[in-house]
């Protein structure tokens, strides 16, 4: 019983926790272009001239 | 430093990669004054802050200069609340997910085993969670029951609010009273599987609405406005009055109705009728808000602005032939009339029967709670919204846009189908048709000429010889002589590309669209152009034929452009409607019965689009078009629109399935239910199956629009 007693309360820390994350993210607008985001890892930070 | 920022919005059709991304938010951020690019990809949009001082304009100048066309967005669209409506679906989805796992995980330790204490304990602990969830999470079933129910209506959501509620109640009564069975997580999970369907569903429609929104081609927001002292400046669409004198570029829309005071051009009124032939215009001639000024500069005499232009009063028209549908009942709801009593029925008499049978009201209660959760339709609310979802993917990958939740079932019931001619069946702009110019030198110089104008006969030409391989050559002296055509010199010799007995070609002997191009010194060519049809057409109108919707064409056009193409698709043909005569044509069909399926796209066509009880507009249509429509395909073909009322058809069929699959369960539970043998654990299970069932099904719409 005493096991449960801080199992329980731990598991739903981290479940709460997860959901605060995700509703973070989502007013954070990380949901708002999911295409562009997986096409901005394509782009060079340091490049000099702006081309194509 | 900068005491005010403001924010603009433009359309980007055009970004298409990574590259395009990078592009436009480094030269952007460069400019002095702009303080915050942002690229969305998804909606094909970039939002800006910027210095007060800079207008739209000049803003829209700097992305042009970039390589982009971009057009300005009024940032206070209506779509913003469809948006909004995903997002709220999305947060209760996030909440219900959280709540059915840790339940679950508190339920599966129960069905194990534990009792006394433990088993108490994690009944107080799911009702601690699932009673907030329930709150949050089923709000958007509640709303929605208890508007239909205060219209005296029933839908699928008024079973399962009733369902959620009341197991959610009982569990809470049994946990308080220290008895055996909780629901809490039937009523959760229950919650969280039609939370997922609803999500993916108005998702779905967002994507195609995104796509469909940045296909459209604006009109004006505004434009220079001449003032009596001869300055000028920029005055937005809205705050337009008649009498101002408005001055218009060659390349810019009219921001309002009026007549020509000054300059002569032509006019693209594709907006208006779907056609881009060149409309001459001179002094006195009357133009349209929305419409294209293609040749010289013209000084306007602004007649009517804002909600008087010929186009809000089209709007008008539309948004009253439109309210037909609005009284369309979904299928889900039709079934709801007759799933909801019964199953309520059937819950009342198990609890009769076991009052009468002696097994006191708790018992008797417990058996119609169960009774209640085991044909709570979850299957049933799924059914519906993945088959659509998936079919709505399958025909997105194909080029079609399904814009409206309920657009395939209303497609699927379609008998009969009307198209328009101009820009539906036809591609709507002008090709080449016959002789093309053979040599290479000469066509280089062609080339050369056709690129500077904007006459969409020039620009049909230069976009076919650029197909062919030819490089423009290189010439001097350009001039665009009004009313003729553009003259130029190369290589010491003078080139005209124009009408075509000035250009020095032979004069053509009929009616067709038809253009000149002559080099000093050697044989002028004639080039015809003419409006050609789609180039599947006929196959489509015929496979539509093949499922049972008979065509007929309902034209705005004369007799004599009609004729010859109702004759080679052998389709019966209306011709000289003005909107008006279509909308009744349609109204007097659905009287009727008959249920239309309207295929058109110019302005003329929008109320038409809106009577229809369902409608497609191609994309190359005008914005008035694309918004009545329920569907928007791309590309030059028509064969799309028989794929999409094949796939309709598919899709209604694999719903009707699921409806079979979800009842069928039903039929095998409810007598154990009414047994009083159904457990929370044998709910849950049966619950899962089913839903998982269902889905599996609606997946092998993956390929529906093959």
């Amino acid at each position: 019983m005493s096991g449960i007693a801080v199992l329980i309360p731990i598991a739903l820390f981290l479940g709460l926790g997860g959901l605060a994350a995700f509703f973070w993210s989502l007013s954070s607008g990380q949901f708002e272009d999911l295409d562009g985001a997986a096409l901005r890892i394509l782009i060079d930070e340091d490049k000099k001239e702006g081309e194509g | 430093m900068n005491a005010v920022t403001e924010h603009s919005e433009f359309s980007l059709p055009g970004i298409r990669c990574a590259g395009c991304i990078a592009k436009i938010e480094d030269g952007l951020a460069r400019t002095p004054g702009i303080t915050a690019v942002r690229v969305n990809f998804t909606t094909k949009r970039v939002a800006i802050d910027h210095r007060a001082g800079i207008g739209p304009q000049s803003l829209r100048e700097m992305i042009g200069n970039l390589g982009f066309v971009a057009e300005p967005i009024n940032i206070e669209a209506v779509e913003d609340s469809n948006r909004a409506e995903s997002r709220v679906l999305l947060k209760a989805l996030g909440v219900a997910g959280f709540a059915a796992m840790n339940i679950m995980l508190l339920s599966v330790s129960i069905w194990s085993g534990a009792d006394g204490a433990t088993r108490q304990m994690f009944h107080w602990l799911s009702a601690l969670i699932a009673m907030p969830t329930v709150a949050y999470s089923g709000r958007p079933f509640f709303r929605s029951a208890w508007l239909a129910l205060r219209h005296g209506r029933t839908n699928m959501d008024v079973p399962i609010s009733i369902g959620v509620l009341i197991a959610t109640a009982l569990s809470l009564f049994e946990t308080m009273t220290g008895g055996e069975h909780a629901y809490f997580d039937g009523a959760v999970s229950l919650i969280f599987f039609l939370l997922a369907g609803r999500y993916l569903d108005s998702a779905m429609r967002d994507r195609a609405r995104d796509g469909a929104d940045a296909l459209l081609r604006q009109t004006a927001p505004g434009g220079i406005v001449l003032g009596d002292d001869q300055s000028s400046g920029w005055v937005s669409a809205g705050a337009m009055k008649p009498g101002m004198r408005l001055l218009v570029a060659a390349g810019e829309r009219f921001a309002a109705d009026g007549v020509v005071e000054q300059g002569e051009s032509g006019v693209d009124r594709s907006l208006v009728t779907g056609e881009s032939a060149c409309v001459p215009v001179g002094i006195g001639s009357r133009v349209i808000a929305g419409t294209l000024n293609l040749v010289g500069p013209l000084t306007v005499r602004v007649t009517a602005a804002g909600p008087d232009t010929t186009i809000a009063g089209m709007a008008r028209l539309m948004e009253a032939a439109g309210q037909g549908r609005s009284r369309y009942v979904r299928i889900a709801d039709r079934a709801a009339r007759y799933y909801a009593p019964a199953v309520h029925t059937l819950a009342i008499t198990a609890f009769a029967g076991w009052m009468i049978a002696g097994a006191g009201w708790h018992q008797s209660l417990l058996i119609a709670v169960a009774v209640l959760i085991v044909t709570c339709p979850c299957a049933l609310g799924l059914a519906v919204p993945v088959a659509q979802v998936v079919a709505s993917g399958a025909l997105m990958r194909r080029g079609l846009l399904v814009k409206d939740g309920s657009a395939l079932e209303r497609l699927a019931e379609a008998d009969c189908v009307r198209f328009d001619k101009t820009g539906t069946l036809t591609l709507g702009r002008p090709t080449l048709i016959g002789d093309t110019i053979d040599d290479g030198w000469e066509a280089s110089v062609a080339l050369a000429l056709a690129r500077v104008s904007r006459h969409p006969l020039s620009q049909t030409l230069a976009a076919h010889l650029q197909e062919s391989g030819v490089r423009p050559a290189d010439i001097a002296d350009v001039r665009e002589i009004a009313g003729m055509g553009i003259e130029a010199r190369c290589e010491g010799a003078r080139v005209r590309l124009g009408k075509p007995d000035w250009a020095g070609a032979p004069v053509p002997t009929d009616e067709a669209l038809a253009c000149g191009f002559g080099i000093e010194g050697r044989a002028g060519h004639l080039l015809r152009f003419a409006d050609r049809l789609r180039a599947d057409s006929g196959d489509a109108i015929a496979r539509l034929a093949a499922m049972g919707l008979d065509a007929v064409i309902l034209s705005g056009d004369r007799y004599q452009a009609v004729a010859p193409v109702a004759e080679q698709l052998h389709v019966p043909a209306v011709f000289g409607m003005t909107p008006d005569d279509k909308v009744q044509a349609i109204t007097r069909l659905g009287a009727a019965g008959r249920r239309v399926l309207m295929v058109g796209d110019g302005l003329n066509d929008g109320p038409a689009l809106a009577a229809g009880h369902v409608s497609i507009a191609p994309s190359s249509a005008s914005d008035v078009g694309q918004n009545a429509a329920d569907i928007v395909f791309l590309g030059d073909s028509l064969w799309p629109v028989p794929i999409a009322v094949a796939a309709a058809r598919r899709t209604m069929r694999i719903v009707r399935q699921n409806f079979a699959l979800a009842i069928g369960y039903n039929i095998l539970a409810v007598p154990l239910a009414l047994m009083g043998l159904v457990t929370p654990l044998i709910a849950a299970i049966a619950m899962s199956t089913s839903s998982i069932i269902v889905i599996g099904n609606a997946l092998r719409l993956t390929r529906c629009a093959r």
